[in-house]
């Protein structure tokens, strides 16, 4: 079998490498380790070692499901500006995007499991022997869009670097209807889930029609600032060729995504101050508190500050295309959305609850050793798999390696 | 590959993984009777026969946790019933009867507590504002003063939310008008905690407990039967006193009559009564959830 070859090649390429490397996946297994055993005691418990109750009763492991649902579609939506522009390594651009996205979905599918009650009865949901409401429920649709989304990146990634592994010429016809196929896809996991939260009427946070389109928006932040640093570390470290031009384009590009959050932002604040109905509640809740509640208030400015700093940063063309700056505004933009979305996007759509009573939410340790787990589970996956594709793609990394002696029978034509 | 000589081969590999893995899951489930809970369909799928054996499984199951006979009905919806419920707003005054009789009544885990009944106390000033209401009110006496007093349960909507975004359809609405929940295959995503706007859903955010001297045996699949950790549950209207003709336990344990509740299909029943001679309104009007559940005015 070719295909066992392949998997037995990139098992090769995780299991040798330099000191540092070892070090940080030793690091990352003793993370998930210390998130695997507060995890434990929600297995035994229940979820009533979260700090979540009937009032508030989504909250962390949903905020981190939907940042990371965003990561997923802006890293494949990247390709779209390789494209236009005609970036020369826009099949790395894709591969490493698209790497970036399975590794975010597995994370997303993980947060969905460690969150739902009865993570066993997950088959229920299955086509033939589950009762999946489709297409009733938009749960039942994100979690087919995010299913078809994992699949066609596997899909992609895996033919591709199968194709460079035995050095043969990929099928252009087979791979380019999928890579468009995968954008709007992005784009459909994005909106999907803002609409999941959005076809609630029970929630005026979040019954607004610019969710969506803040989401997006959002997504095109966070998503391209992991790769930009990615990018800048390939480069250095392999053959990866990316122009100053094409990284501060995709600055650029951010700075564009910004605005446009920025501008629906204030636009929702405008409508609801202005117009100061009762559900104007939810928002004084994120940013001011209300009487003695001001648990979460501190999150948001933390978020807008960054936000606004991170903008500010990739706007001005001396700090956008200074290295040092702009990966500070990366990193900025990429924690600003994060607590965006983590806490500021679902605990204040329950504050308060649908009777009016405020619980004050905030995340418990076990919610947070939890999300350790997933997040360093999902790097651990990330690390992984750029080292293979890092090998296969820019070290040559083949099938000569794994077997030189043999050479000859098992190239396949 | 020439493996069949070796002992660890791939094949034997995998057989062993195959028999341990198998072992776990008998172990994990210890009796057949796990598994077979485990693997269960949704009740809507199931047939009368496979219904007869599930409930007479629950029924010694129960009994033998709890020590007294059990009884589980799996009785459906008769024809030409829709059951509607009025609130008199004037009379109430909010001393929390219904709450504990609901809570004895329908098995609800005392600890942690689950209460499908939410008192709010309100601001005589403000009208029914919930935003300024209050559920953990705790003076000496009720009424009191300047407040009036606002009960919340499921209010068993003819345009539910929780039942549309339910994503493996573990609950729905009954041809009588009661909306249900299957505790065996709802998966605890708590989607329907957030699509409701009346705060009716409640989580066993742990394993409910119910000491064995208070667990009321006379239950029903859909309704009080005892339920697991993980899962939703809500107000089913006594489902299994109100199928048997009984009122709710609410409207018989109100010590001051506010609680109304009867057959809105039959033109005699108490509940039409009120419809046609009191002038009625329905909590959050719109958010077209067209509730069965009415709030009048009676003095």
């Amino acid at each position: 079998m070719n295909f066992i070859r392949f998997v037995i090649g990139s098992f090769k390429i995780i299991t040798t490498g330099r000191r540092s490397y070892f070090a940080w996946v030793i690091f990352l297994i003793i993370l998930i380790t210390w998130g695997a055993f507060g995890y434990a005691k929600q297995l035994t418990d229940g979820l009533i070692v979260t700090h979540m109750r009937d009032s508030v009763s989504w909250a962390f492991h949903i905020g981190n499901f939907t940042f990371l649902v965003g990561v997923a579609a802006a890293s494949v939506m990247l390709v779209i500006p390789a494209y236009v522009y005609h970036w020369k390594p826009i099949k790395e651009i894709t591969i490493f995007g698209e790497l970036l996205a399975i590794c975010a979905v597995v994370m997303c599918i993980c947060f969905i499991i460690v969150d739902i009650g009865n993570p066993l009865r997950f088959w229920h949901m299955l086509p033939l022997v589950g009762t999946l409401n489709f297409p009733s429920s938009l749960l039942a649709w994100d979690f087919f869009v995010l299913i078809s989304y994992f699949l066609l990146n596997l899909i992609i990634v895996v033919y591709l670097l199968y194709c460079h592994f035995y050095k043969r010429e990929y099928k252009m016809s087979f791979v380019m209807p999928l890579v468009l196929l995968s954008i709007p896809l992005a784009i459909g996991i994005h909106t999907t889930t803002a609409f999941l939260f959005n076809a609630l009427p029970a929630r005026p946070f979040w019954n607004s029609a610019l969710l969506a389109p803040r989401f997006l928006a959002s997504a095109f932040c966070s998503g391209p600032a992991i790769l930009l640093i990615l990018f800048q570390i390939l480069r250095k470290i392999t053959k990866f060729e990316i122009k100053d031009e094409a990284i501060w384009r995709i600055a650029e590009l951010m700075v564009y995504a910004m605005f446009i959050y920025l501008f629906f932002t204030v636009a929702e604040l405008f409508k609801e101050f202005y117009s100061g109905t009762e559900h104007i509640i939810y928002w004084k809740y994120l940013l001011f508190g209300i009487g003695k509640n001001h648990e979460i208030v501190a999150y948001s400015w933390s978020s807008i500050i960054m936000g606004c700093i991170a903008f500010v940063l990739f706007l001005i063309p001396a700090t956008r295309k200074n290295y040092i700056t702009l990966n500070i505004g990366a990193v900025l933009i990429y924690g600003s959305v994060y607590i965006e979305k983590g806490i500021a996007l679902i605990v204040p759509g329950f504050t308060p609850d649908t009777l009016g009573q405020i619980y004050v939410y905030t995340p418990s340790m076990v919610e947070i050793r939890t999300a350790v787990m997933i997040f360093s589970a999902g790097f651990l996956l990330f690390t992984f798999l750029t080292k293979i594709a890092i090998a296969i793609v820019f070290e040559d990394y083949s099938i000569k390696d794994l077997n030189p002696k043999k050479l000859k029978i098992q190239m396949p034509d | 590959m020439n493996n069949q000589d070796k002992p660890n081969s791939r094949r034997n590999f995998l057989k062993n993984v195959a028999i341990v893995a198998g072992g776990s899951i008998a172990l994990s489930s210890c009796r057949s009777q796990a598994m077979k809970e485990f693997l269960q369909k949704n009740f809507r799928t199931l047939t009368k026969k496979e219904k007869n054996e599930i409930v007479k499984n629950l029924e010694l199951k129960y009994s033998a946790k709890y020590g007294k006979e059990f009884h589980v009905s799996d009785e459906t919806a008769a024809d030409g019933i829709e059951f509607g419920y009025a609130l008199d707003l004037s009379r109430c005054i909010g001393c929390r009867r219904c709450v504990y009789a609901c809570v004895e009544e329908n098995n609800q885990s005392r600890d942690p507590q689950i209460h499908w009944i939410q008192v709010l106390q309100m601001e005589k000033d403000k009208g029914i504002d919930f935003a300024h209401s209050d559920v953990h009110y705790n003076p000496e006496l009720v009424p009191e003063e300047g407040h009036f007093y606002l009960p919340v349960q499921c209010q068993q909507c003819r345009n539910p939310q929780c039942t549309t975004v339910c994503p493996v359809k573990a609950t729905w609405q009954e041809p009588d008008g009661i909306v249900v929940v299957d505790y065996n295959w709802c998966i605890g995503c708590r989607y329907c905690m957030a699509a409701c706007p009346y705060g009716a859903r409640h989580f066993n955010w742990a394993e409910p407990n119910v000491p064995a001297e208070e667990i009321n045996p006379e239950t029903h699949y859909l309704g009080n039967r005892p339920r697991i950790k993980g899962v939703v549950e809500k107000c089913t209207f006594c489902i299994q006193r109100v199928r048997k003709g009984k009122y709710p336990s609410c409207v018989e344990v109100c010590p001051v009559g506010a609680r109304k509740f009867g057959n809105l299909l039959d033109p005699n029943s108490e509940i039409r009564y009120i419809l046609e001679n009191k002038r009625v309104l329905v909590l959050k009007q719109e958010l077209n959830t067209q509730p069965r559940f009415y709030y009048f005015f009676g003095v």
